[in-house]
This record gives structure tokens, sequence and C-alpha cells, in this order.
């Protein structure tokens, strides 16, 4: 009888209340916490209630869909457009075959791209544009189809987006007169450029800063570690207009275009911090780890790539992504630099005696769309987190 | 027993006057001792004695800086050719373990094999989990480290060293961060290893596993091998005083 009292399974209170236990509990429990409640709802009233009446009777949102293509591409050139469907299509494909085959975070994301250009075909847009929206969809459902299940095409298709980053710096360049010139590339598409070369180069740059930080080889460490100390003591701008006045000026002869030159900087200056968090990982890897790598007989590249990166990237994923963000947000300077990226169109749209006094719709629209990019990343960190977390100690 | 005495004069490890600094801390003072192939033998001492450090010269983990070392015919040396030749060849078990967290217990033991002996992925993992099942944990094998006790990680981490099928196998007090209940299980299997004629040095305190096992025990103190006997003289005529008083500590409790 004992025996079994003792291994009867209890199960644990149940923590669910109602909404109005819910309530009382949070929000009405003394009465100074009910005043505080009372006042905080009254003053989102006041809040809410100024922005939606101007949101929905004051703005004059015409100025969104009229400006539209000049946002997402700026001034790339009408007729050159369909390098930018291609590229986009490109994407699709990959998109819809890695959904396919991964599902899970990719396959959500595939959905939301869909979603988007679904919505877009909805708007009153060209009938060409909406053509190419609704192509985008068939494409991402159509390679979704083809991807699911056939797990040995995994390495092809990560190879796959390896490469599409060269083909798409093509695709959307073209070749000397019949192209489109850098200097045309603008908006969105703009900023999504350089935001991705930025993060997709300063990664393993920052990685490998990293690892020369930590060598034994004490000429590697310096090299490396004046390189972060000055990077990171020199803020981006001055490092955007060095790259903009002082080369030319250093190398008269190089002709580095301007997209080109904004690339470097942001990279070179995204690589030092990506290093110093990296660091920060390689140094969370207990001495016990190296050893028993050593011990196995793995070599310094073997211990690094499978022993002391995985875990030490996996711990500072929070970090990296953070810098991520930045990055894309940080590429918003190069407007002042006179490229016409997002913020560079909203700032001309402003400047357009056609929409004078538009700020606030203007600027609301260039900040939900930086948000939307900003939230995807940080969304899509932490469900790698969540399923990297099995097996860490 | 014959096959050990066919191998009396044929050591696989020679140590000759080794000595080895922690910045100004003399931690070896001079070791000269060989050890046989299939020998066994149990090192111990007072914490501090420089058994640990020993163990690890004889895989490079610590670099030693004046003597020789030489491995089954081989000198350490910096050569790092000479260092990943006898690391391949000695097996080695830490006091934490130290599996890798990221890995199942099979990847555990795979990695060396794949990476090192470059064998391919299905090899691997017959030799893994034949050994595994030597280990008596065949079951373990998909989940993580984290996810088993510490005795359980103790043996993948003993799986994974003779993955390696290495000729000598270190032992660093394997047993000194288990809970008692787990110490049982794991000198288990190195009793069944010590019985496959594994040329082994344990530095360990179970003094009761050194009795049954070993053939020599080595006491070490303040970096230098002070006594080393047979099991049965060593614990029954003991001939320093630091032995008498070490062995008296140890067997009290």
């Amino acid at each position: 009888m004992e025996d079994q009292e003792l291994t009867q399974e209890i199960k644990p209170p149940t923590n669910t209340k109602g909404a109005a236990r819910w309530l009382k509990d949070n929000l009405f429990d003394t009465w100074y916490n009910a005043i505080l409640t009372c006042l905080a709802l009254v003053c989102l009233f006041f809040a809410l209630k100024g922005f939606l009446t101007w949101a929905f009777t004051e703005a004059e949102w015409d100025v969104i869909p009229a400006n539209f293509r000049l946002f997402m591409v700026g001034s790339y050139p009408q007729e050159q457009i369909w390098r930018v469907w291609n590229a986009i299509y490109i994407l699709s494909a990959l998109m819809g075959l890695s959904a396919g085959l991964w599902g899970g975070l990719v396959f959500r994301f595939a959905v939301a791209l869909s979603g988007v250009w679904f919505i877009s075909a909805l708007l009153p847009v060209e009938l060409s544009t909406r053509g190419w929206c609704l192509g985008a969809i068939a494409m991402i459902a159509v390679s979704f189809f083809l991807g699911r299940g056939r797990t040995g095409l995994r390495p092809w298709i990560l190879g796959g987006w390896i490469l599409s980053f060269p083909v798409i710096m093509v695709v959307l360049r073209g070749f000397g007169e019949n192209g489109v010139l850098t200097s045309n590339w603008g908006g969105l598409l703009l900023t999504l450029i350089l935001a991705v070369v930025g993060i997709v180069v300063s990664f393993p740059l920052g990685v490998f800063l990293a690892l020369c930080r930590q060598s034994d080889l004490p000429a590697i460490r310096w090299v490396s570690t004046t390189y972060i100390e000055t990077v990171r003591g020199v803020p981006l701008i001055t490092i955007l207009f060095m790259g903009n006045v002082l080369i030319p000026i250093f190398m008269p002869g190089l002709d580095i275009n301007q997209v080109l030159r904004m690339m470097f900087g942001i990279t070179f200056f995204s690589a030092a911090y990506m290093a110093e968090n990296v660091r920060g990982g390689l140094q969370g890897i207990p001495r016990g780890q190296h050893e028993a790598a050593q011990a196995v007989g793995l070599n310094y590249v073997q211990t690094t790539l499978f022993i002391v990166l995985p875990q030490a990237l996996r711990s500072v994923i929070p970090a990296i992504v953070g810098q991520f963000i930045a990055l894309f947000k940080d590429t918003s300077l190069v407007a002042i630099i006179g490229l016409i990226d997002l913020l560079g169109v909203a700032r001309s749209i402003i400047n357009n005696p056609d929409w004078l006094g538009l700020q606030a719709e203007v600027y609301l629209f260039a900040a939900v769309i930086y948000f939307i990019f900003c939230y995807a990343m940080s969304y899509a960190s932490q469900d790698v987190e969540t399923g990297l977390g099995i097996g860490h100690i | 027993m014959a096959a050990q005495e066919n191998a009396l004069n044929d050591p696989i490890i020679i140590c000759e006057d080794v000595h080895k600094w922690f910045d100004d801390f003399h931690v070896l003072k001079g070791i000269t001792t060989s050890f046989q192939k299939g020998e066994r033998a149990v090192i111990c001492g007072p914490s501090g004695s420089g058994k640990s450090t020993f163990i690890r010269t004889l895989n490079r983990l610590e670099e030693h800086q004046r003597g020789t070392i030489i491995i089954d015919g081989v000198e350490l040396t910096d050569d790092l050719r000479n260092i990943n030749l006898i690391r391949q060849e000695v097996g080695m078990v830490f006091q934490q373990f130290n599996l890798f967290p990221h890995l199942t217990n099979l990847e555990n033991i795979t990695l060396g094999p794949i990476r090192v002996r470059k064998l391919t992925k299905t090899e691997a993992e017959e030799i893994a989990l034949s050994l595994l099942e030597r280990v008596n944990i065949a079951d373990q094998a998909y989940k993580y480290p984290a996810e088993i006790s510490g005795g359980q990680q103790q043996r993948v981490a003993i799986a994974r060293a003779l993955a390696m099928e290495p000729k000598i196998m270190l032992f660093d007090e394997p047993t000194s961060a288990l809970d008692p209940e787990m110490i049982s299980e794991v000198l288990d299997v190195m009793r069944e290893l010590a019985h496959s004629g594994m040329t082994m040095l344990v530095v360990t305190h179970e003094m009761g596993f050194a009795r049954e096992v070993a053939d020599r025990i080595m006491f070490f103190a303040e970096g230098v091998v002070i006594e080393e006997a047979a099991p049965a003289d060593f614990f029954d005529n003991p001939q320093h005083e630091r032995t008498k008083l070490f062995i008296s500590q140890t067997l009290q409790h």
C-alpha cells in the first residue's frame, strides 16, 4: 500500500485563470494600481485617438502608391525592371525549394513572402506588375512541390544560395552600356543589396578576425587586434566619407564605383564588431573541449571547425543577429553620402514640390519597411536558437 | 600471463628524466620510468604531486621541458607530425568527461574515426555502436551528453577514446567527478578493458580498483616517484613514511 502511495502521480496545480481573474491580478490588485491602470488607459486613448484621427482623415497616403516604384528600386530604369524581377524569381525558386526541403522557418517565410506578393497584386498597380507578382507566387509554389521530400538535394540548394549571390549581382547590373549602372540602383533594392553583402561578407571575415585575435602567433594577433580596435574607434559615417572621398584621391587611376566603396566600408566596419561578438563566444569554450579534441587527434583546423566554432557561434547568436540588425539600419547612412537608398528616396520625395509637407507619411512608411525586415531577422534568430537548444548544456 | 611475460622487455612508453615547470613551479622533477605493452599501472599520490601532469605529458597536452619521452618508438618533440601520430595511439579519458555537448553520443565517438582515421561514416558508426554496446549504453547512442548521467557520459568518453583504436589508454581521475553510485559502472568498464590486454595508465584514488587490477602502483609526491611496487607489496609493506601515511589516510574510508 505504501509503495503505491509513494509512486502515485500527482498533477501539478493548474495555472490557467480566466480573463477577469488575470485583469484583477495584474491591473487592479490594489487601489493605487487601479488608479495607475485607469490613468494609463486615458493616456493611451488620447495618444491613439490623435494618431488614428491623423492616419484616417488628415494623412495623404497618396504619396506612397504614387512613389511606390521609387521606394522599391529608386531610379532603376523602367525598361530594365525585368532584371529585378528575374533576381526575385531566382530567390523565389530557391526559397520554394528550401521551404520544401527544410520546412519550418523557411516554409513560414515562403508563405509570408507569397502573402506579400498576393497583396501587391491586389493593389492598384500596372497590369504587368500584377503578372510579375502572381508569377512569383507560382514560382514559390512550384519549386516548393518540386523540393518537397527530396532531402538529397539539400547540399545542392545550399550551393545554389551561395551561387545566387554573384548571379543576382550580374543580373541586376547587366553588362556595359546595355546594363544598369550601379548609380541607378536605389530604394529598398539598394538597401537590401548593401545589407546582404555586408552580412554575408562581414560574418566570415569577423569569424576569421576573431580566430586571429586568439592566435598563438603574436604577429597575427597584433594585426587583428590593431584592425579591430582601429575600426571600432571610428564612426561608420567617417569610414563611409573616407571611402567616398579618400579612395579616389589616393588611387586616382582606380575607378571603383560608389556603391562598391560603400559596400567595402560597411563590410569592414561590421566585421570588426562581428569579430568581438564571436570572440566572446570563443572565450566561453572550456579548455577541456580543446584538450578532448586534441586527445582524439584532431588538428587545429578540425578542432576549430567541428568543436569550437559550432559551440561558440551558437552561444552568440543573439549578439550576432543584433549586429546584423544594426548593420541593416546603418546602411541608411549611405543616404548622407548621396546614394538614394530607402531613406534617400524618402528624403528626395519630401523635397519634391509635388509632395511638400508629407514627412510624416513618408518616414512612417520607410520606418515600417525597416521594421519588417529587422523583425524578420529577430524572429528567425529566436527560431534558430530554439531549434539549436537541444543538447546544449 | 604468458603474453605479459613475452612483452616484458618491450616497453611501449619510455620516460627519461622528464621535467616540467609551470612558470617557476617545478611540477615534475625528473621522472624516469618505462611501461610494458599490456601493463596496467595505477598512479596515485596527494593532489598537486604532479601525477595528472605526468600522464598529460604523455600525449603532449602538457609540454615537458627537459628529458625524453618515447611512445611506441616515436619521440615526443615539437614536431607536429609526431604529436599527431602519438595522439592517435594514445587515448585519454578526463575527469570532467569533456564530451562535445553539441554532438550526439554517437557523433562524439565517430568524429575522430571519420576525420582522423578517414573512415566512412558507415564504418565509423558500426565501430561506435559496437563500442557503446561494450560499455553497456547502446540505447543512449542518439541522445546528447547533457541528457545522460555522469557515469554514462564517462563511458561514452571511454568509447570515444577506444574508437581511435589506441595502443595506450590514459585515465586522468576518471571517477573523481562522479556520484558514488555511478563509480562502479565506470570501474567495471575499465576492469573489462584491463582484462582485454590494453596498456593502461590510471590516475585514481580508487584503491580497491588499484589493488585488484594494477600490475604496478606508482606513488607520486612533490613531482617525483617516491615508491613503486606491485599492489600487494605497496599496500601491505610500504617502504616510505609518505606512502604509509597516504595509505592509512585513503584506507580510512
